[in-house]
């Protein structure tokens, strides 16, 4: 057995000590960590368990927008009527994520920092080539089964999706990650893969997602999270979109419009594109299909995955016409 | 002294819920639901060691070497075992009982014929350490080509299996003379059972007899196994199976692993448990084959089929031979005066496909079910319509009368329950905002398998009741149904029976597939249950210790327990008091359905391979089950996402012993359709000849939420062709034809035809 030793950690301080040392990692809710390790891909030697820190689940939403502890549950968020009333997007893109069971144990820093699915990352005995696992050793995915991979943001060296669905939606809302003192936007957080597909995000050693905070908007006060996926639940998205809308006083003409897409890219997507192309504009079914595939500028596919450059704008234009009719 | 009194009403008989017929609920759900019932590989055994199994990497080749030094001094570990250090097996029979070759066989692969062959295993002190250590363990291959699937260019064209051919009249002359033709192939992909229990086992000996708990759709078969690769007597070998998590066709056999676990068993001298990950689950054994069907039909201008040409193909594996008769639907739904139908194997590097549920029937279905309603549209008829035009009024291959067929009355129930009247024939032409709706329809079958079996039956000295066999409940309902059976014919309430099985230490019985074991079982326990009956009234009559023993009378009525003269002008007692009077502590019976003139050689065959099933064409009647699918599918038109809203489905099963779990069964048969026609396919990394998504996150069945309510109705009547008490199969029936319900819905919906399952999204954009 492999041992590891694992610390209850008691203090904010204390944790991120432990988590300074070489091979320790945080757990949280587990849901990520604890498959991962079952894989033989997370191999911990020392486990800093911070599920039991206090003050770090609070939710707490006002005029200015909303500030989420990095160990509330996504359950707890999801069913928060302020976030659902100021930030339905994010409550939607919470509840249509994995299933109640792993909801009610899942972290919202865990859920920010869970891994990708691609099949050939979490298979080392029989794929040892992967960049993100171990860096220079290859691709196993590229030139085999790719129809969960990413079409947007992707290297030579990974097309691993980001699979998570509340990330998309923070990025949507400009939502600022906090790192202790440390605070970054969420879309800087999340990495590209580049040449280094194992450094994922923004995150030093010792550093630990202690929460995020979602500035508040007219337009994440009307906003969406649409995921598009084969099974009707408890699957990833084979493509999602966050939008969210302002009208200037006509009702009609947009004023500000947020989009970022999930499922297609290696991180969570902000499509500005689509966002300038329709800002200012009168909101038009045909307006909007032709900005939509604009979302998805730059895709390169493996083939098996040629199906969600097709799908991603779709998604975006259902969106946006959806927020345009609940008026 | 008849004072026994089946009824025989319809389908739908038995309000009564304790009787056979009624809807009793399981009787083994409380113990599930609270966690009480004890699966078999829950057993704590003293000493107990853990094995885990090392799979090959690579799907064809040899191996060169497996270098074990790091994972032997691991800490824990107390065995390392490959096919040089594990101990030589002789070859089993296979389950025809076939008299196996000559040889050793070695549970462990020297040549490597698909990725995931166990190749080496680590037994340690705990589940933990030896996972740890198998990780250890390198093996290194010498690797050669494989062929990844039916579309690899090394496949070929396969074996051509001459007893799949079925043919009459002059198909191709017939069809290249018919008015309308039609022509198309039909996919289906790797499926898999995924039993929510994994595959496991513990196994100890004691001297050389061997304990085997393990989860088992077929007890004697797999002894019988067991004891023929260790060269130990059948009786030699005990199967404990309690309960089973799901088997869907999967635990029917032993299997290699469970041969590593029983050999390291015996190196070590202590009980071992062996349980497959979830990946394993995917190599580890055989799920459905994959096939390709093209179906060819001739018709006139009114639909009526002239001709059919089938030709079907099923992956094998490069060593073992699976065939999944393609054409098994084809040749019996609709009537024709031509036909042929053929079918081949191909042999790919995968694990030897296996049975899962409605094996054959379930992929012939595809094929000629979206074939028929393609010819419908081509002729411009109502793919309801289109069937009862050819509807075949006998078998049209045994050219035998059916024992029963009420697919007429399925169809009609189902389409008046749906609504079919009001469906508008053109494709697109149904919607609701982005949402196409599709209405399709579709029929199955499955042929009533039938075996023999046997029971027993115990009257105790408190009036309560026991039934034992060696047959098992995966969550069928043997438990509940069984119990049913002795209640009735005993006079006794359900509550004071206890029934016992999944040891195959009582009564024997063949294997829980094909449907057959409710109508095998109640028969049995019918039998047994009568002749205990016979012993408690000959004693009450004979007996001079009797109360009825003056009453000089040649019968008895036994009801609610008690025992009285048929007249009432006699005592009238419990049937514990009887006991207590005539100073027994209990009577007991077994009884079996096995021809009366069956030798000891015969019982064996009988329960230990599937040798002595009888034909369902036996005689002169050809007996089926049968159904009709009636399905609703919401496609959106910008995402290609099929969601089935509205299921009704007329099914004819004959008699239902207990109909509440008849439906469930039914529903689950449907269900698990739904997830074959949308989600499900073992997908292949064609490089490596691995399957890439073997877990259930990647590897999708449906969920509660792909599930809308489902409708069944029974149209079945008794049918005493096929079963002692007049049931048919169930259990597999209801799968058959829902795919093809679902694509052909998927069409009316939106115009296009989807031949390759699953029908997933980006096949719709
Ligand atoms: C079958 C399945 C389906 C799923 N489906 C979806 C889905 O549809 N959509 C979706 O969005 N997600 C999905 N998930 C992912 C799920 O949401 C995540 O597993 C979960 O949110 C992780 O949270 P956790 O608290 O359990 O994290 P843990 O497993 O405890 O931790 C995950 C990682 O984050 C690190 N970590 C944890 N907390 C912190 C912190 N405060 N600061 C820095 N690092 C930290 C850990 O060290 C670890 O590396 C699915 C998961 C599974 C297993
Ligand atoms: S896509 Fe990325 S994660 Fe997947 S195998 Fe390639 S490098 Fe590894």
């Amino acid at each position: 057995m492999r041992d590891f030793s694992y610390v209850r950690a008691n203090s904010l301080d204390a944790a991120r000590q432990a988590a300074a040392l070489p091979g320790a990692m945080l757990l949280a809710g587990g849901t990520t960590l604890i498959d991962l390790a079952k894989c033989g891909v997370a191999e911990p030697e020392t486990l800093v368990d911070i599920a039991h820190l206090k003050g770090l689940d609070r939710i707490e939403v006002n005029e200015r927008g909303a500030t989420i502890g990095a160990l509330a549950r996504m359950s707890h968020v999801a069913d928060h009527a302020d976030i659902k009333s100021r930030f339905p997007a994010v409550s939607e893109a919470l509840w249509q994520a994995a299933s109640a069971q792993i909801r009610n144990m899942a972290t919202i820093g865990g859920n920010l920092m869970q891994r990708t699915r691609c099949p050939y990352f979490r298979d080392p005995a029989n794929f040892p080539a992967c960049n993100k696992r171990q860096p220079g050793s290859g691709c196993s995915a590229i030139g085999g089964v790719t129809r969960g991979h990413a079409v947007l943001g992707i290297s030579d060296a990974c097309i691993a999706m980001y699979p998570g669905d509340l990330a998309v939606a923070l990025v949507a809302f400009d939502a600022i990650v906090h790192l202790g003192e440390r605070h970054i936007p969420v879309d800087d957080f999340f990495l590209l893969p580049g040449t280094t597909p194992d450094r994922e995000h923004a995150i030093e050693p010792g550093e630990m997602i202690t929460g995020i905070e979602i500035p508040g908007s007219a337009s994440a006060r009307r906003s969406t999270y649409l995921k598009i996926r084969d099974r009707q639940s408890y699957e990833f998205a084979a493509a999602s979109a966050a939008v969210g809308i302002e009208f200037e006083p006509d009702g009609r003409t947009i004023r500000d419009l947020r989009v970022a897409l999930g499922g297609v890219a290696t991180k969570p997507w902000r499509a500005r594109a689509v966002e300038n192309a329709l800002k200012g504009k009168v909101l038009e079914p045909d307006t909007v299909r032709a900005a939509s595939l604009l979302a998805v500028e730059g895709s390169v596919d493996h083939g098996a995955n040629h199906y969600k450059v097709e799908l991603a704008p779709r998604v975006v234009a259902r969106a946006i016409r959806k927020l345009g009719e609940t008026a | 002294m008849t004072v026994h009194n089946i009824r025989h009403g319809d389908a739908s008989d038995g309000a009564f819920a304790e009787a056979v017929g009624g809807r009793l609920s399981r009787i083994d759900g409380p113990a599930k639901i609270t966690g009480a019932a004890k699966y078999a590989v829950e057993q704590q055994l003293e000493g107990l060691a853990y094995a885990v199994l090392v799979e090959s990497t690579i799907a064809s080749g040899k191996v060169r070497a497996i270098d074990t030094t790091a994972a032997e001094v691991a800490p824990g570990v107390l065995q390392v075992l490959t096919p040089d250090t594990i101990i030589s097996l002789k070859t089993a029979a296979d389950w025809f009982g076939t008299p196996p070759p000559d040889k050793p066989y070695c549970p462990l692969a020297r040549d490597i014929t698909f990725s995931g062959q166990h190749v080496a295993a680590v037994v340690a002190e705990t589940f933990e350490r030896a996972v740890a250590a198998a990780a250890l363990v390198k093996v290194s291959y010498e690797e050669t080509p494989a062929i990844v699937d039916l579309s690899d260019g090394k496949a070929g064209d396969g074996i051509a299996i001459d007893a799949m051919t079925k043919e009459w009249g002059d198909a191709q002359g017939a069809f290249a003379s018919a008015p309308v033709r039609i022509c198309a192939a039909y996919n289906t992909p790797r499926e898999y059972q995924a039993p929510m229990e994994p595959h496991g086992l513990i196994a100890r000996w004691e001297g050389d007899r061997l304990t085997v708990w393990e989860p088992s759709q077929w007890l004697d078969g797999m002894a019988r196994t067991y004891a023929e690769w260790f060269g130990v007597p059948f009786e030699n070998v005990r199967l404990v199976s309690p309960y089973i998590g799901g088997g869907f066709g999967s635990k029917a056999l032993a299997l290699s692993h469970g041969a590593v676990a029983a050999c390291a068993a015996k190196m070590l001298g202590r009980p071992v448990r062996l349980v497959m990950t979830r990946p394993q689950t995917f190599t580890g054994y055989g799920g459905r084959a994959a096939t390709r069907q093209t179906v060819t039909i001739g018709a006139d201008v009114q639909g009526k089929i002239q001709s059919i040409v089938h030709r079907g193909v099923n992956e094998t594996s490069i060593d073992g031979m699976w065939v999944e008769p393609l054409g098994s639907v084809t040749s019996i739904m609709y009537t024709t005066p031509n036909f042929s139908s053929k079918q081949n194997v191909v042999r790919v590097n995968s694990v030897v496909p296996g049975a899962m549920r409605a094996p054959g029937e379930n992929p012939s279905a595809f094929g000629i079910e979206s074939a028929i309603d393609e010819l419908a549209y081509e002729v411009g008829i109502d793919p309801l319509e289109i069937r009862l035009r050819n509807y075949a009024e006998q078998d049209p291959h045994a050219k035998k009368a059916w024992s029963t067929r009420q697919l007429r009355e399925a169809f009609a129930a189902g389409a008046e329950r749906f609504g079919w009247s009001r469906r508008t024939p053109e494709p697109r032409s149904m919607r609701d905002g982005n949402q196409l709706i599709g209405w399709g329809v579709a029929a199955g079958t499955y042929p009533v398998r039938r075996a023999y079996g046997e029971a027993l039956v115990r009257i105790l000295a408190d009036g309560s009741v026991e039934v034992e066999s060696s047959s098992i409940d995966m969550g069928q309902g043997t438990y509940t149904i069984l119990a049913q059976t002795a209640a009735e014919t005993l006079g006794v309430r359900a509550d004071d029976v206890v029934v016992k099985l999944g040891d195959s230490r009582f009564p024997r019985a063949g294997v829980t597939g094909g449907s057959r074991l409710a109508g095998v079982m109640t028969g049995a326990v019918y039998k047994a249950a009568t002749s205990a009956l016979d012993q408690l009234v000959g004693l009450a009559i004979s007996d001079p210790r009797s109360p009825f023993h003056a009453l000089q009378a040649n019968t008895l009525v036994v009801a609610n327990g008690r025992i009285a003269s048929p007249r009432g002008d006699g005592p009238d007692v419990s049937v514990a008091e009887l006991l207590k009077s005539v100073g027994r502590d209990h009577i007991e019976a077994t009884g079996d359905t096995m021809p009366a003139n069956s030798t000891p050689e015969d019982r064996y065959k009988n329960y230990t391979t599937i040798a002595m099933s009888v034909p369902h064409t036996e005689g002169d009647y050809s007996r089926h089950s049968w159904c009709a699918h009636f399905i609703e599918v919401r496609v959106d038109e910008d995402f290609g996402t099929v969601r089935v809203s509205r299921v009704v489905s007329a099914l004819d099963s004959g008699r239902l012993y207990n109909p509440k779990l008849a439906e469930s069964q039914w529903k689950g048969g449907i269900i698990m359709g739904i997830g074959q026609a949308l989600l499900e396919e073992g997908i292949v990394d064609r490089r490596h000849g691995r399957i890439v998504n073997n877990n259930l996150a990647d590897y999708l069945v449906p969920t509660n939420a792909d599930i809308p309510d489902i409708e069944v109705i029974s149209v079945g009547i008794p049918d005493l062709h096929s079963s002692v008490l007049g049931g048919k199969g169930v259990g597999e029936l209801a799968i058959v034809g829902v795919a093809p319900a679902i694509a052909n819905a998927v069409f009316h919906a939106t115009g296009k035809r989807i031949r390759d399952l699953p029908i997933t999204l980006e096949k719709l954009i």
